[in-house]
């Protein structure tokens, strides 16, 4: 008692948000590392075969296949192909939006259509024999023409899908194009290429998964690296005509996605198939170039963009032109060309704007999401237009932006391509950025060294840019709050992390709200059993739909442990406080007697403790915001770029972990730099992949990269109640635009205006003897 | 072909194929699955472990090769509850997120600073070129390192 009288005054905390919480993740990754799929040792696995995908190594093709040799082999359990598999439906598209004719087979049904498609399933005892099996497959092929450049594709010379009747997946306008650029004193017209990317998360795909039961009583469990678990188990039991509740799906550790994994893959369903054909466990984990070749890539746009204005800086009409290369089976990839239209204005005042896309097919690896997903490739296009517009009427690219950004007071607003933006101060962010960067220094510097005639060119770039997340449409999300009996909890979530640390900003949020410890409370999630429903975590929707469902879960739980309170207070619940400090309850102006978390608990159901499940909906997408400066040196004499510095404004509003934030968008920039500076997935003309693994695809080292400087900027959301937005994807697409303009003004002054990415120093080396100058 | 090998400071002898890897016989026989695979050629990092102390790619050692010698994974890095300090500054630095490279990241890092013990952040860029990672963009690994070698 005494010491309760002690703390008797302490009702008021200071809250957790905010502050700089370490994860709770960490401890198990740096001592017995995380438990990916390839690392369980569940034992309902124990005993499982091995499935090998002997894959396409011909663009398009007509194909025969012979596996009578590796039927026959030692330590062979069965080897399946297209025919096998003829008596079930196709496998459903992976989005709605997708022409059912664009679908792709279980395995190659007599065509392939890119390097990478699965042809057969080898199953074995051991993974090596799988390999060594697969060896023993006969493929015939006859080649068919190979339709690489999307331009080509959408010709529609040679159709990838006869039945079809067009490469053309799907098309996405807005605006008129009529008399667009009318009245302009100065219109500037540039093609840019959005280059393929690989996403490369370092953990590849991998998928376990057992049958437990009989007929129809039979539950499939599936263990695969995924985003979205409840996705993607409506996916598998669409697939193989189940009910979801037959279907149990685990995500367990993932290693990384950045949108590549979000649902399943055409393997992932395969697994479950096979298994149950074969009655076994079944097990596949891909090697990195079959993950280069097969998990899909992002970007892929070819862009025309047109900007027109006055010679004073004033911007009126922009039209964007998008091709979309959507690779051979059409998925996120095809749709992408939505987000960047969506996108488009960006940050500026624009009277009139018109988008033109269309999505086609090619004989590539199908085009997925890739962090960001549509919209680095919007702020890519009008970042670039803007600094061409400014080349063209001599103005510095900053004045060129600054008279066009949106006002601080012109929000919300609603653009001409129709995105509700929420809240913003643009010219804010970019005052910031400017300032931290030192701006004007850079600029005197970079102006030092063209007069002395240093070959080390200094190149400085901007970025403006504002982004959609969570959306398009309003998001909701699930979360549970479970106290229990002994005053600890669960929380459920219906995101699923791989990397971005929810159980920390998770259980921090629970924290504020219950007044329990954060080393009491536990976070669960990507299990389809344990968690009800949840949208998963992609399009940098976590935080601000789950983690406020979270939020809004505690304050439930508060206004039902009040409840609980009052009946063993045998008060009134509206007369029950709880006090955050001590983590109980008591009645107002009688704080020596408390009732603990676990009592009130416990007084709801002595086994399970206190349960609420709560659905946090959205009143709207948000739209997170920032600027980008980036420094680079470019040598003159062989095109070589080194990224000097990277200082960037993200504003996502308010933070709950900065640990977190921060980290997110290191990795985000660190991505963006690379696709500007280093990445693309090339083909041949022929369709042959050129980038089939991490020795040939130029994934940056740390060796390649500087610290980059980040500045704080919170302006919050009204549009849910923690004012947050997404911040996963701030860094590739503010920063890819911010080093492409840092290396074009390298050498702007030789008379380039603009290189494509990424800006290799051969790339670099030809705009300069191009621009017919080169330095002396 | 029968090997003896001391991992984490316990002999074991294990029956391997010839061509059996280095990781694969930590991962599949032994069943330490910190060591990942994240590539198929030598670039990623994620399986590097100490073998005789020294940092190598398990992923391109053959295991028949290891006989007589010991291997360190991050299994066996920490004394007990004390964790080394470089598990120390990844921790207190945020220097992971997804963690399926911090094994071999770490474990390279711990070889990095047995070798140059006051490293510069350069210098601690260029030891690591041979371990990627694509969740940080390095930045928090480099300052882990830097705040191990304190």
């Amino acid at each position: 008692m005494a010491q309760r009288a002690v703390h008797a005054t302490c009702s008021r905390t200071v809250s957790i948000l905010g502050t700089r919480v370490m994860r709770v993740e960490d401890p198990k990754f740096l001592t017995t590392g995380g438990v990916y799929v390839d690392d369980l040792r569940d034992p309902r696995l124990a005993g499982a075969a091995h499935v090998t995908y002997v894959r396409s190594v011909m663009a398009h093709a007509r194909v025969t296949v012979d596996v009578s040799a590796a039927a026959a082999a030692d330590g062979v359990v069965a080897v399946v192909t297209g025919a096998d598999l003829a008596d079930l439906a196709p496998p459903p598209v992976p989005l709605g939006f997708i022409p059912p004719a664009l679908g792709r087979p279980w395995l190659a049904n007599g065509v392939v259509r890119y390097v990478g498609e699965p042809i057969a399933a080898i199953v074995t005892e051991s993974r090596y024999a799988g390999e060594d099996i697969a060896e023993l497959v006969s493929v015939d092929y006859e080649p068919l023409p190979a339709v690489v450049d999307p331009r080509a594709s959408a010709t529609d010379e040679t159709l990838l899908f006869p039945d079809h009747g067009t490469n053309t997946a799907l098309a996405f306008e807005a605006g008129s194009l009529d008399g667009l650029f009318d009245g302009c004193e100065v219109v500037v017209t540039q093609q840019i290429t959005n280059q393929r990317v690989a996403p490369v998360p370092l953990e590849v795909r991998g998928t376990a998964c057992v049958w437990e039961g009989d007929g129809d009583d039979a539950r499939l469990t599936l263990w695969a690296s995924t985003q979205s678990p409840h996705g993607a188990r409506d996916q598998i039991a669409t697939a193989l005509s189940l009910p979801p509740e037959r279907v149990h799906f685990i995500a367990p550790d993932v290693g990384g996605g950045f949108g590549a994994k979000f649902g399943v893959s055409i393997e992932d369903l395969l697994l479950a198939v096979l298994s149950q054909r074969l009655n076994r466990p079944m097990r596949w984990t891909e090697t990195r170039t079959e993950n280069m070749l097969g998990m899909g890539h992002g970007r892929a746009q070819l862009q025309t963009i047109t900007i027109g204005g006055s010679r004073d800086g004033r911007i009126t009409a922009y039209s964007l032109d998008v091709l979309q290369d959507s690779g051979a089976y059409p998925h996120f990839g095809a749709v992408l060309p939505f987000m960047t239209q969506m996108m488009a204005t960006g940050t500026y005042d624009i009277e009139k704007i018109a988008v033109r896309t269309k999505s086609v097919v090619t004989n590539t690896a199908p085009v997925v999401a890739y962090r960001g997903a549509g919209r680095p490739e919007a702020t890519a296009a009008i970042e670039r237009a803007v600094d061409l517009f400014a080349a063209e009427i001599g103005l510095d690219p900053v004045e060129v932006r600054r008279r066009n950004l949106f006002a601080k007071d012109a929000f919300p607003l609603t653009t001409q391509v129709g995105a509700a933006y929420d809240s913003g101060d643009y010219v804010g962010a970019l005052d910031a950025v400017l300032a931290a960067a030192g701006y004007d220094e850079l600029r005197a510097e970079q102006r030092r060294r063209r007069e002395a005639g240093d070959n080390r060119l200094l190149g400085i770039g901007l970025s403006s840019y504002v982004e959609i997340t969570a959306g398009p449409e309003a998001g909701t999300e699930f979360a549970r709050i479970n106290v229990k009996p002994d005053g600890s909890v669960v929380v459920y979530t219906g995101t699923s992390p791989h990397g971005q640390g929810h159980a920390t900003s998770f259980a921090m949020l629970a924290a504020d709200e219950l007044g329990v410890p954060i080393e009491r409370i536990t976070v669960v999630h990507g299990d389809t059993d344990l968690v009800a429903r949840g949208g998963g975590t992609g399009g940098s929707r976590s935080l601000q739909l789950g983690g406020a469902a979270v939020h809004q879960g505690a304050l439930e739980t508060v206004d039902r442990a009040r409840e609980l309170a009052g009946d063993l207070f045998e008060a009134a619940a509206g007369d029950i406080v709880l006090d955050k400090a001590r983590g109980g309850f008591h009645v107002a102006g009688s704080p020596d007697d408390v009732r603990g978390w676990a009592e009130v608990a416990a007084s709801a159901d002595a086994e399970h403790g206190l349960i609420v499940d709560t659905d946090f909906t959205a009143e709207g997408a948000t739209f997170p915001f920032g600027a980008h400066v980036a420094a680079v040196e470019v040598d003159a004499e062989t095109g070589k770029v080194t990224l000097v510095s990277m200082t960037t404004v993200d504003d996502a509003g308010p933070v709950i972990n900065p640990v977190v934030v921060e980290g997110q968008r290191h990795g985000g920039i660190a991505q963006g730099v690379a696709q500007a500076l280093f990445e693309e997935v090339r083909y041949d003309e022929d369709g042959n992949p050129q980038s089939t693994n991490l020795a040939d695809y130029a994934f940056p080292s740390a060796a390649e990269l500087p610290d980059f400087t980040l500045v704080d900027m919170a302006t919050p959301s009204p549009l849910n109640p923690l004012g947050v937005k997404g911040i996963g994807e701030a860094g590739t697409i503010g920063a890819t635009p911010a080093v492409q303009n840092a290396v074009v003004d390298a050498v702007a002054h030789l008379g380039v205006r603009h290189i494509e990415m990424p800006t290799t120093a051969e790339r670099v080396w030809r705009a300069i003897q191009d621009a017919g100058k080169g330095t002396k | 072909m029968n090997l003896t090998v001391t991992v984490n400071g316990t002999a074991h002898t294990v029956d391997v194929e010839d061509r059996t890897l280095l990781v694969h016989l930590l991962r599949d026989q032994l069943d330490l699955t910190a060591t990942n695979i994240g590539c198929d050629t030598t670039s990623c990092g994620a399986c590097t472990v100490l073998l005789d102390g020294e940092s190598v790619k398990s992923c391109t050692v053959l295991a028949a090769s290891v006989d007589g010698r010991s291997v360190t994974t991050l299994e066996g890095l920490a004394e007990g509850e004390r964790w080394h300090r470089v598990q120390e500054g990844f921790r207190s630095m945020h220097g992971l997120q997804c963690g399926f490279c911090t094994p071999g990241m770490v474990m390279a890092a711990v070889s990095l600073l047995d070798e140059n013990p006051s490293p510069t952040a350069d210098e601690v860029r260029q030891g690591l070129e041979g371990n990627l990672c694509r969740c940080t963009g390095y930045h928090n690994i480099v300052a882990a390192i830097l705040e191990a070698a304190k």
